[in-house]
């Protein structure tokens, strides 16, 4: 044989989708939210976002050239500083938004082994670990002239609040959370793309409505739920951190359980929890259940038979 | 019930548009033939010419080794030049028969044969298995043992596999649009050995011309039917188009006749066809020569034994320098490191592409993604048994069913990391088959 051909095992064939192309199609898909974050907040937010996505950048590049091994390219990190600075109040201390990067991405992603390996949503964890440290900056919503408290806090306290206004997005709250319009054109995006599917917004929302109608005290008035849905950060959770792929089950099964339980938690830590907020946190609690999930919810081969050699 | 199709699956690229409307051709070969005397599944056969003998086109060289084995025969006439190990396409060394055609073709005898109607199914199941047939979509199993399942009686459904569901593949296309009425013959022949079966021709709705050439033949024929399947990889898998069709289940420890099926390919029936008609062996296929890198994409009736090589020239030679070549379809085939290698029973095509898709795609980390899970036609988890795997973590390979993956190479296709799962997962059952049969 004079020349030789590649050789490889089959298949030959490989489709176009890749890492980054995922990456960057949840990245166009926060833009949205972030673009009204910057027009409803003001250029502040736009300075959040850029040091809080340089951080998570930097902070992999640097742990890359110090591993030999860079991964920045295939764009996680991107994603991880979009949805963190999306998660933080417009008024927050540069030097913190880019302490919540690095914790993000060194101690949550970087030192569990890098992309993929992380058992915990990286953005959620830096937002709980900056919730903790620094609880007054990471609450105070004020920003221009305006003070006061975000509409989910209003609603739990029983004052009324505008539903139209905290669909479109003219409340307080974190810089990417406050337009369910925004998310929701994002999200579907997403869907289009095949980049999500519905299991685990579909049964984390159904839940937690069904909860918040039952032991929310309104009954399932429809201006409680909805306010209920499109407060918070419910839309930003269920979208595009309950989803994240490295975090949530792999399981078809073990998604609608975790759907169900984040609803549950959620649901738990709105209604009878000390704040008005709780998806991070029943984000990150059903991050650790994710194993069990799985273990539980084992797909079964095609032509299993129970007891039989399959 | 018929359910149409399965779950999980793929629609990649198909291809099939370079090479569908070329009919077939017949094409000579070249001076030398090369016949391995393993071209199937079970014991290789034994040799029963000696160098320097003279063989005729159809004359039997070697003889099957076992009950799963086959007889090989010599599809040109000439000398025989030597008996030794050749190159084929895994890349494995095979004993093989050498022939130096001499290109008078002259043909041994028909083996005697009365109207296949009047003969009874041992007569139909010997005449297969002295003709060498095999499965000829690839898998290379006896038909004669398909066709002699323990109980015969259990077989309510003989199913010809028209699925093609392999992209750029068109050989059983285009058998199917100019040889319908035998591949009609060789099913009603497959009947009789199983009495209360009936046939069902699975055809994918992507080739309505087939369904209704073949609808056409049979409309009198109350025992035979045509099945449209959806089109989607792997349609075509034993498994999956058993489903498709019956919607009956079977794992990988189970033979298609445990769901009362016997499932054969286009070419395999169009052999059985020509066997028992005409008393000649399996000497000749269709091989589609195709893939962008080739001049002239054609669909070639072939003389088993002669290289690829020569199929690559009759289609026009290469208009550029491929990368990878492929026997077989892209899903499923054998890449092979060079054309000097001899086509077989069970080559369906030649591919070759310009470009490596498998080289030119980045390997990175799995990002858990469950796009495997997705698409895998056995209901497994591909991304943790390629983990199990790499890990040689036979216990918990096992205990995820591993076993019951069928190769189909799905998950490799949609893997946004480019991991190599189908061959991780591959190389650990290898692993763990050849353990089983040390016991």
């Amino acid at each position: 044989m004079d020349e030789l051909y590649k050789v490889s095992s089959n298949p030959h064939i490989r489709s176009r989708v890749s890492t980054g192309g995922i990456m960057l199609t949840v990245i166009i898909a926060l833009l949205p939210a972030a673009g009204f974050g910057i027009f409803h907040f003001g250029i502040r937010a736009g300075a959040v976002i850029l040091v809080t996505v340089a951080s998570t950048v930097l902070t992999e590049a640097l742990f890359g050239l110090y591993k030999k091994k860079l991964t920045v390219t295939d764009l996680s990190a991107v994603v991880t500083g979009l949805l963190l600075a999306l998660n933080l109040p417009v008024g927050i201390p540069l030097w913190m938004a880019a302490l919540g990067g690095v914790f993000s991405i060194l101690v949550v992603k970087m030192l569990f082994g890098g992309l993929g390996q992380n058992f915990m949503n990286p953005a959620l964890a830096a937002r709980c670990f900056l919730l903790i440290s620094f609880p007054v900056q990471m609450t105070d919503f004020s920003y221009d002239a305006c003070t006061g408290a975000t509409p989910l806090a209003a609603l739990k306290a029983g004052e009324d609040v505008n539903v139209l206004d905290m669909i479109t997005g003219q409340t307080m709250g974190t810089i990417g959370e406050t337009s369910m319009i925004a998310l929701l054109a994002g999200a579907c995006l997403l869907l289009l793309f095949g980049v999500i599917d519905l299991r685990i917004p579909g049964s984390y929302l159904v839940t937690f409505l069904l909860f918040a109608g039952i032991f929310g005290g309104h009954g399932f008035s429809p201006a409680y739920l909805s306010a209920q849905l499109a407060g918070g950060g419910l839309m930003l959770g269920a979208f595009f951190m309950a989803t994240d792929y490295v975090t949530r089950p792999i399981t078809v099964k073990g998604q609608y359980l975790y759907g169900i339980f984040l609803g549950l938690m959620t649901g738990i830590f709105r209604i009878f929890g000390p704040g008005a907020e709780g998806v991070s946190y029943a984000i990150i609690l059903g991050n650790l259940l994710v194993p069990l999930i799985e273990r539980v919810t084992l797909p079964k081969p095609f032509g299993y038979r129970k007891g039989g050699a399959a | 019930m018929a359910k149409f199709t399965f779950v999980g699956g793929i629609h990649p690229y198909d291809g099939k548009e370079l090479s569908k409307d070329k009919p077939i051709r017949d094409i000579l070969p070249g001076k030398e033939l090369v016949y391995p005397l393993s071209q199937h599944i079970g014991a290789p056969a034994k040799a029963i010419v000696a160098k320097g003998d003279r063989v005729l086109a159809g004359q039997k060289i070697a003889e099957s080794g076992g009950f799963v084995s086959a007889p090989v025969h010599a599809s040109v006439s000439g000398i025989v030049k030597a008996i030794e190990p050749r190159r084929v396409v895994t890349g494995d060394l095979v004993t093989s028969v050498v022939v130096e055609n001499d290109e008078k073709y002259e043909e041994t005898a028909a083996a005697p044969c009365k109207p296949w109607d009047t003969m009874d199914g041992k007569e139909i199941v010997n005449a297969v298995g002295e003709a060498g047939i095999v499965g000829m979509g690839g898998a290379g199993f006896p038909t004669h043992v398909k066709l002699s399942p323990k109980e015969p009686e259990k077989i309510d459904c003989v199913i010809v596999n028209c699925a093609e569901c392999e992209p750029y593949l068109t050989s059983d296309y285009r058998r199917m649009l100019e040889e319908p009425e035998k591949l009609v013959t060789g099913l009603r022949i497959m009947l009789r050995v199983f009495g209360r079966a009936r046939g069902i021709f699975a055809v994918e709705d992507n080739k309505p011309d087939c369904i209704a050439l073949l609808r056409k033949l049979t409309k009198d024929d109350d025992g035979i039917s045509v099945r449209p399947l959806v089109t989607k990889y792997p349609q075509g898998a034993e498994r999956q188009l058993i489903y498709a069709v019956t919607g009956r289940r079977i794992n990988s420890s189970m033979l298609p006749a445990d769901a009362g099926c016997v499932v054969n390919n286009v070419d395999t029936v169009a052999a059985v066809c020509r066997a028992v008609t005409t008393g000649r062996p399996l000497t000749e296929r269709i091989v589609t020569v195709t893939g962008d890198a080739v001049r002239e994409p054609q669909n070639f009736r072939v003389r088993i034994g002669m290289s690829y090589g020569e199929l690559a020239e009759a289609a026009g030679g290469f208009k550029e320098p491929p990368q990878k070549i492929i026997c077989g379809g892209p899903m499923m085939g054998f890449a092979m490191f060079g054309l000097d290698v001899p086509t077989t029973k069970t080559s369906t095509a030649l591919l070759a592409f310009s470009r490596d898709e498998v080289s030119a795609k980045e390997t990175g980390p799995c990002i858990n993604c469950g796009r495997c899970l997705e698409v895998c036609p056995g209901r497994v988890m591909p991304s943790r048994l390629a983990d199990y795997a790499a890990h040689f973590d036979e216990e918990a390979f096992l205990r995820n069913h591993g076993m019951e993956c069928c190769e189909c190479g799905c998950c490799s296709y949609v893997c946004p990391a480019g991991r190599p799962l189908t061959q991780q997962i591959k190389s650990m059952r290898k692993i763990q088959l050849a353990k089983k049969k040390k016991k």
